[in-house]
């Protein structure tokens, strides 16, 4: 560990919050509906874009119309990427696949169409040898921003369940998908794409090169219009790298400033909808309540990870390497992490990529430590409320708050009521399962996954002992979550060769994959739109002197108490098969 | 009724998203990079005689084919065997098949706790040891050997060392290329990257580009 390293760490958490407090209230003022600095500049496309999709962005919906409209949007973006993505080869005439790469086979494309519309970006292709420049835009980064705006509108629509003082409307999801996108993700996109071009991040449209290297030897370069899908995989807490080594890639991440932005941008988002939410209830304290929350789990998670792989992992002991720090070297788990960002800037990237659903990853997840490894399993199993992916981590944690308020209701033996609503059997009822639906998914998939030959397939040769469980079950966890991530040596797509000629994919990891991802994004959702629609109709008392504060100091240790609790309840026993036991013994495997 | 025009909107929706978010979005991105940033917007192409000879950004192979009976040898795979060239300094170990190859990158994937990964990293230790032993003022050791050495990098493609590993294998530069020690030290200093910010990340030696200069210096 360094003083830069630890300084690295508390210049981040201070800048993040600097810049997500003003964002937080610019997206107040979106979403509430009054005037902002965009208005002129973005008013008339909005305006376009309603008369193109022939929608009347004043009609009211309820949580049902609501979640009918999000849907049917859903389904039918789900319908053109799959449509896009195995018709790769007739897209060349636009130039965009300069490489004459031909489609991929349909059940790895199943799973990516699918990891791409539930803001999972899940990939077990490698970007470069299987995607046209075409593919990747028209594509891709289409759905990086409609997935990323569908989690923020369902978050919105839950604030104006809980603070409607009448009738059972929850907005309007064309109007309020519209907005998403041109008032927060593409300004935003804009600015942090230009910020990386001029870090060296790559933006051409030009095909491969072949170099004729110092010694003699040819080496071809992988390029793609980089820049541009970046920005917003990171802003949307997408994750699906444009290469297959993600922001490990030079030409994703070029320099230990573009690392320090990347993570900005992964995290600027999430944390601006807490202080939005704040603002939106007309109470900024409960806004910092929940941001501190967030904020102490994910400290705590940072320095653990950081700690870890500073130390260093039993193979390395016993290979005899020194893996303190020396002057010039950074000493550490060095496997799987690239020189530029170091330990800190690895182990903060893993951490800030876990705890939301991003899982854009600058190191090799896999090879962490056991206990740094376990850092990413302890996140993903807090069902990504530390932060979480944009909205999606404030409407689960919103979920966990009325789950808070329903025990303290118990423990001080009164209606449990929230912020002057009283949470009733049909609010918890729904809220219990929003909450269970995303880790019995992952159990269950995993459990499949582990118990079957055609499951076990996946594992890579060199996943020996307890590994090949943390393999498997990291998969499904990150899957389930719609994190992406992975221990990155889990299979379910064969290539012999870049170019997709000859490659087949494993039917039953890429169909158990893509089930998990569309279960567990799509169920939640609607358990958070029906709490927002039973919410929506409920009338609002004054609050007494009984009443438990939901905005101060104890409040926050119950909400982390109420989120530890499920966790571990839920997956401490398969975490102490995988990565606990790596992490408790030297033991090689 | 509504579920039709829901649908409608939707087919609509999805293709004016991927007119705007899919097309012009990146158009726009291109043609402001291409302008403001050519060179980065392109991937700082490196030239040596107006040949291409790699990436500033991208790390690159370091070693020579083997040839056997006038005939370069290849591997099952297709690829030259290659080892690496003294003369150079190398790149860091790399998972790509073959080594740097920057058109399918991956992750080596290696547990923390796997024989497989004691044994990959005993073949890197040992290798980097050989190279530099002879050349070595002290006794080079497993425990001297700089972690990023041993270690496999996350891209494969890695374009940089650690100071501490340059600082190790200048020894073997200069006697090699019979340079003076503290001009392969200036060097190594003139192609060293600090961190972002002051603070973030570690200082960086871009190989290609120092590899580069000591042809400059004292020729290939």
């Amino acid at each position: 560990m360094t003083f830069t390293g630890w300084l690295t760490i508390v210049a981040f958490v201070v800048i993040l919050t600097a810049l997500a407090m003003p964002l937080g209230s610019y997206m107040a003022a979106v979403y509430g509906g009054e005037h902002t600095v965009m208005d002129r500049i973005v008013g008339v496309p909005e305006r376009f874009l309603y008369r193109v999709m022939r929608v009347d962005p004043g009609h009211e919906q309820d949580w049902k119309a609501y979640a009918k409209s999000m849907i049917v949007f859903s389904l039918a973006g789900w319908l053109v990427l799959y449509l896009i993505l195995r018709t790769q080869g007739l897209w060349s005439f636009t130039g965009l696949n300069p490489q004459g790469f031909h489609s991929a086979p349909w059940n790895v494309t199943f799973n990516t169409t699918s990891s791409f519309l539930t803001n999972t970006n899940w990939q077990y292709y490698g970007g470069e040898t299987t995607l046209s420049y075409f593919s990747q835009m028209a594509g891709l980064t289409v759905q990086n921003f409609l997935s990323a705006g569908v989690g923020i509108v369902v978050a919105v629509a839950l604030i104006r369940g809980i603070i409607s003082r009448s009738g059972k409307s929850l907005g309007n999801f064309w109007h309020d998908i519209v907005r998403t996108v041109l008032y927060v993700l593409m300004p935003l996109s804009i600015v942090v794409a230009l910020v990386l071009v001029s870090q060296g991040v790559l933006q051409t449209f030009g095909a491969y090169w072949t170099a004729h290297g110092v010694t003699g030897l040819t080496q071809s370069i992988a390029r793609a219009p980089v820049a541009s899908q970046e920005a917003i995989k990171l802003l949307g807490t997408n994750g699906g790298g444009i290469f297959n080594v993600n922001s490990a890639h030079p030409f994703e991440n070029p320099t230990g400033f573009s690392n320090f932005v990347e993570m900005l941008a992964v995290l600027v988002i999430p944390a601006a909808l807490v202080f939005m939410y704040g603002k939106l209830v007309g109470n900024r304290r409960q806004g910092y309540a929940i941001f501190s929350t967030m904020m102490i789990m994910f400290l705590g998670a940072v320095i653990v990870a950081y700690i870890a792989e500073a130390h260093g992992s039993p193979a390395q002991h016993a290979a005899g390497l020194h893996t303190s720090v020396i002057a010039g070297s950074t000493g550490g788990n060095l496997e799987g992490k690239e020189q530029r960002f170091g330990i800190a800037g690895s182990a903060l990237f893993d951490v800030i990529t876990t705890v939301t659903s991003c899982g854009a990853v600058n190191s090799a997840i896999e090879s962490f430590t056991g206990i740094g490894g376990a850092v990413p399993f302890a996140n993903l199993s807090a069902s990504e409320v530390i932060f979480g992916g944009v909205g999606t981590g404030l409407y689960s944690i919103l979920l966990y708050v009325l789950l808070a308020v329903f025990i303290g209701g118990l423990m001080v033996g009164r209606t449990p009521e929230y912020l002057g609503k009283k949470i009733e059997a049909r609010e918890i009822k729904l809220v219990a399962l929003g909450i269970l639906i995303t880790p019995l998914a992952a159990l269950f998939s995993t459990a499949l996954a582990t118990a079957s030959s055609a499951g076990r397939a996946s594992i890579s040769a060199a996943a020996t002992g307890p590994q090949g469980f943390a393999e498997t079950f990291y998969a499904y966890l990150s899957q389930a979550n719609n994190n992406g991530s992975a221990f990155a040596g889990y299979g379910g797509f064969v290539q012999p060769a870049a170019g997709n000629l000859g490659s087949h994919g494993i039917t039953f990891a890429d169909l158990l994959g893509g089930f998990t991802m569309l279960f567990a994004r799509y169920a939640p959702i609607l358990f958070a739109l029906a709490v927002a629609g039973s919410l929506a109709g409920k009338r609002i008392g004054p609050a007494g002197l009984g009443t438990m504060r939901t905005d101060n100091g104890t409040f926050v240790v119950l909400l982390i108490g109420v989120i530890i609790l499920v966790g571990a309840l839920t997956f401490f026993p398969a975490l102490l098969l995988g990565p606990i036991v790596q992490g408790l013994t030297g033991h090689l495997y | 009724m509504a579920l039709r025009k829901d649908i409608i909107t939707s087919i609509l929706g999805i293709l004016v998203f991927t007119l705007v978010c899919g097309i012009l979005y990146p158009l726009v991105i291109t043609g402001v990079s291409q302008v403001a940033f050519p060179g980065n917007a392109n991937g700082q192409q490196v030239h040596v005689g107006g040949r291409l000879v790699g990436s500033e950004l991208i790390g690159q192979s370091f070693a020579d084919p083997v040839v056997k009976h006038g005939k370069v040898v290849l591997d099952k795979n297709g690829n030259p065997v290659t080892v690496p060239d003294p003369r150079y300094f190398q790149t860091r170990p790399s998972a790509t098949v073959p080594s740097d190859n920057a058109a399918a990158t991956t992750f080596s994937n290696l547990g923390p706790n796997s024989v497989a990964t004691l044994q990959a990293l005993q073949a890197n230790i040992a290798a980097y040891i050989q190279l530099n032993r002879r050349y070595y003022p002290g006794h080079l050791t497993a425990a001297t050997v700089p972690v990023d050495a041993a270690d496999t990098s996350a891209s494969g493609i890695d374009p940089d060392i650690s100071v501490a590993n340059a600082h190790i294998q200048a020894y073997r530069i200069a006697a090699i290329r019979h340079l003076p020690l503290p001009e392969v030290n200036r060097l190594i200093a003139t192609y060293t990257g600090g961190r972002g910010l002051g603070f973030s990340g570690e200082p960086t030696v871009n190989v290609l580009e120092l590899n580069l200069a000591l042809n400059r210096v004292s020729g290939r």
